[in-house]
């Protein structure tokens, strides 16, 4: 054996294994996620340093930045038909997406998560009544869903953190039955383990046993849905935005409010009011996609890549069994 | 006549996630015509990815180098695997060597009918038409002896039983007439007396059909009972190759001793009266049974009573139950070890996990420790609990793995309250720990950095936590190699005859309840078939199933297994299988 049975702290860090686990294409895709995952977390932190002006800022020392500008020194990605300038909305943008998915993915987590190890470990009635609701949503178009909860929430309302938070809670709405159905289904499957049979015989009460045995073991699969679901909660987000159903301009940047007001540009060729919110949901969500993509495909031993063995100096076996 | 198979200097590596494995290091083996060669070795010798090797049945991971020269069915060339071309290897496989696999079960596929499956292979080698693949295969299902195959051959694999399905697999490997037929743990999902079968059938095969057999097995008895000549495997290399009757008579290498040693056979005496315990575990143990404070509860009253027990499981779709036990009657008094012996089904698996409250009582009445465990509520028997251990089949399951050993360990102190957490109970957990022989050290580990031993020791250890006056042991030794069985075992019968706890202690191997227990249940379709003394029920059983099931078990001595084969025949005569 080339390690030895001791794995270093570093090694125990969730995505850092995984990156040292990785060889190839697999390092490739998961490095390229990372990457650009970075970037937009960097991004979200750093908006006030990086942005030029403020998500709402109409003018400067200068004067009015004036509506469609074409990008030039001033506005290196030119000026909205509100005279915003599209740099600084893309910016903040990213800030508006990450809070969106930090609440919602959170919430929906502890939720899901809770509900899932209850009702797979508990089963019986509850069991049933909680996996028919679960199913009820599933049956709602997810958008529609969004909708009428963010409605609901906002009231009409369109600042900064009633948009924010009805956003979130509709995203929530809509991804809890995914954390309950797969918590669910791990509890199930651990439930008959043997360990949790041998705690079983110990006498230890119910609760120890869902949250010291159950749960721990339950969660592995959960950073992959994360990453997807956080690329699922900005497209969401940006759905919501694309509607009309997002946060007014002036008190907060949302890249897919921002297309939903540069739909009448495309066809006057103004070009740059759509094409750069447009990108930043696109990469953004392309880098969270390849994160959790490779980390599921990482989980797997039958998916993931291996360096050749080298030593036996062989022909290597092309020949599955 | 020359070889069937060949291997020169044949070295197999994988690449895994800690780095190159080298699973086969420069292993030379040849196999003559007719010829049964066994491949022994404990888990991880190499022995399996050997065999495969032959088929090129290895995963992507592996790389290989030598040469595996093996003769085409005609008799008339060998083509080296190692080199051949992915479609020259497809003509090879089936036709050349056949493979039978550990798991009937798994290896048929459960939607095709078992005629159709047979074909299969007929139809890979050859273009033959629809009436005459299935003649083909109904003649190959009578001579592995299905009874009726004109009209089974139509059947689905669930309609037939574990032993006809490994019976179909085997006729499945003969339909192309291979020179070898490389069986891979060919018996070792199978019962006793169906295994005795099964060996019988495997001989058939190279007397009436001439094939030669690579036999991978770890069962000695198995061994003695086929082999013509044995290889012997130990971390990837061949350790010792005789001729079957030299081997077990005369065995040269020190591992090949060890291995034999450690095989249990039935009349050599219980084990507590001979082992001795080490220096260092006798402390421990001393230290324990003091804390433990007084022997009075291994006395008096029954620790266990089932008087007419029924089990059974709820059958869906308003089909009737299963009963898993029916009207068993069995006392288990304190201090005693009774060991519950029988085939899969049986229901001994059952009788345990009622015994600790996994499984409710149906019928009947079962007294576990003064409580009635007919309609018991958890709240009611949850104090009883703490007074019974319980040890699992597999040691690698059974511990939650994300928590050390000493925090498994420790688990039941702190359930019961006899300490607050992990730090508070670790004294109490290093001297468990050394009285399973287990340095304090392995505490800080986590299940999966110990081997099985280790962790069934430490299984042990959890079990005993708490000084219970039962402990109820689920087949604690059958998922681990013979070797490091004998060794648990020891452990078993040291800690028994100093701590005195009653013992529930299941098993389908004879001849391990033998080392260990004062009395023997045998249960047969969840039913007592006979109790008694262990002596009186091994060496003189009234019961016809249980001389069935005593001749069945093929002894590590091939002079002997050979009289008690016959001895076996004559009786299977006598009372054919139900």
């Amino acid at each position: 054996m080339a390690r030895t049975a001791r794995r270093s702290w570093l090694d125990r860090v969730p995505v850092v294994h995984q990156l040292r686990q990785s060889v190839g294409l697999q390092r490739g895709m998961l490095i390229a996620g990372l990457v650009l995952t970075g970037i937009f977390l960097l991004t979200a932190l750093l908006a006030p340093v990086l942005a030029p002006y403020g998500f709402a800022d109409l003018r400067d020392e200068n004067g009015l930045f004036g509506a469609h500008q074409r990008p030039s020194a001033a506005h290196p990605l030119g000026t909205t038909v509100g005279g915003f300038d599209v740099l600084s909305r893309v910016i903040f943008g990213a800030r508006t997406a990450v809070l969106v998915i930090v609440i919602a993915v959170v919430a929906s987590l502890f939720l899901g998560v809770l509900l899932g190890l209850v009702s797979g470990y508990l089963g019986g009635w509850l069991d049933r009544v909680l996996v028919v609701v679960a199913d009820a949503i599933y049956a709602f178009p997810s958008l529609l869903l969004a909708i009428v909860v963010s409605i609901a929430v906002s009231g009409g309302q369109s600042d900064m953190w009633s948009g924010v938070v009805s956003a979130a809670i509709a995203i929530t709405v809509v991804f809890v039955p995914q954390y309950f159905r797969v918590i669910r289904a791990e509890t199930i499957r651990i439930k008959a383990e043997a360990y949790v049979e041998s705690a079983k015989v110990l006498g230890t009460s119910t609760a120890r046993i869902m949250f010291r045995h159950v749960l721990r073991n339950a969660t592995r699969s959960l950073p992959l849905i994360f990453t997807l679901n956080a690329s699922e909660a900005i497209l969401t987000l940006a759905g919501l935005g694309f509607l009309g159903f997002g946060i007014e301009q002036s008190s907060g940047a949302e890249w897919g409010f921002d297309l939903n007001r540069s739909l009448s540009d495309v066809t006057s060729g103004i070009w740059w009011t759509s094409i750069f919110p447009g990108t930043a949901i696109v990469l953004v969500v392309l880098g969270l996609t390849l994160v959790g993509e490779s980390l599921n495909d990482l989980a797997d031993p039958r998916l993931r890549g291996r360096r050749a063995a080298g030593a036996a100096a062989g022909v290597p076996e092309e020949v599955a069994a | 006549m020359s070889e069937v198979v060949d291997i020169q200097d044949l070295a197999i590596t994988f690449a895994t996630d800690g780095g190159d494995v080298r699973a086969v290091r420069g292993v030379d083996l040849r196999v003559a015509p007719g010829e049964v060669l066994a491949i022994v070795g404990e888990s991880g010798s190499g022995k399996t990815v050997t065999a495969r090797s032959i088929l090129r049945l290895l995963p992507e991971t592996a790389t290989t180098s030598g040469a595996i020269l093996l003769r085409n069915n005609t008799d008339t060339d060998t083509a080296d695997v190692l080199t051949l071309g992915k479609g020259a290897l497809r003509a090879v496989r089936g036709r050349d060597a056949a493979m039978v696999f550990q798991e009937p079960s798994t290896a048929l596929n459960p939607v095709y009918p078992v005629g159709w499956q047979i074909a299969e292979g007929l139809r890979a080698h050859r273009h033959i038409d629809r009436k005459r693949a299935h003649a083909e295969a109904i003649e190959v299902m009578r001579r592995v002896g299905i009874p009726d195959p004109e009209h089974r051959v139509d059947h689905y694999p669930h309609q037939f039983s574990g032993g006809q399905k490994q019976r179909i697999v085997i006729a499945m490997a003969l339909v192309l007439d291979p020179r070898l037929i490389i069986a891979d743990e060919p018996t070792t999902a199978l019962d006793v007396t169906v295994q005795a079968e099964i060996l019988d059938l495997l001989r058939t095969c190279r007397d009436e059909f001439g094939s030669a057999i690579l036999l991978i097995t770890h069962n000695m008895g198995v061994v003695a009972d086929l082999a013509d000549r044995v290889a012997v495997m130990y971390e990837g290399e061949i350790v010792e190759q005789a001729d079957v009757r030299t081997l077990f008579g005369a065995p040269q290498h020190p591992y090949t001793r060890r291995l034999l040693e450690a095989v249990p056979r039935i009349g050599s005496g219980r084990l507590r009266d001979r082992v001795r315990m080490p220096a260092e575990v006798a402390e421990a143990v001393e230290e324990l049974r003091e804390e433990f404070a007084g022997d009075e509860h291994r006395v008096g009253q029954p620790v266990v009573e089932a008087r007419g027990l029924v089990v059974r499981y709820p059958g869906r779709f308003r089909r009737p139950g299963f009963t898993a036990v029916d009207g068993v009657d069995l006392v288990i008094r304190p201090g005693e070890m009774l060991g519950l012996v029988g085939e899969s089904g049986s229901g001994k698996t059952t009788i345990g996990r009622a015994i600790a409250g996994l499984t409710p009582v149906t019928d009947g009445s079962l007294r576990v420790l003064g409580v009635e465990m007919l309609g018991v509520r958890e709240r009611r028997f949850r104090p009883v609990r703490k007074r019974i251990g319980f040890v699992f089949q597999d040691p690698a399951t059974s511990f939650n793995p994300l928590l050390t050993i000493a925090q498994c360990v420790a688990e039941p102190l702190i359930v019961h309250g006899v300490a607050g957490d992990a730090r508070e109970a670790r004294g109490r957990v290093d001297e468990l720990l050394e009285a399973v022989q287990l340095t304090s050290s392995y505490g800080d580990r986590f299940p999966h950095e110990l081997s099985g031993g280790q962790r069934q020791r430490a299984s042990l250890a959890r079990a005993l936590a708490l000084d219970p006056e039962l402990l109820i042991a689920d087949e604690p030794t059958s998922a681990l190699d013979v070797s490091v069985q004998a060794k648990v075992l020891d452990l078993f019968a040291l800690l028994q005859a100093e701590l005195k706890f009653a013992c529930l202690f299941i098993s389908h191997d004879l001849a391990v309840v033998d080392l260990l227990a004062d009395r023997i249940a045998v249960l047969h379709h969840g039913r007592l078939a006979e109790e008694g003394r262990a002596e009186q029920v091994l060496a003189d059983p009234r019961d016809p199933y249980t001389q069935r099931l005593l001749a069945s078990l093929p002894v590590p001595d091939p002079a002997e297994q050979a009289a008690r084969r016959e001895a076996w025949r004559t009786l299977t005569a006598a009372t054919p299988v139900s």
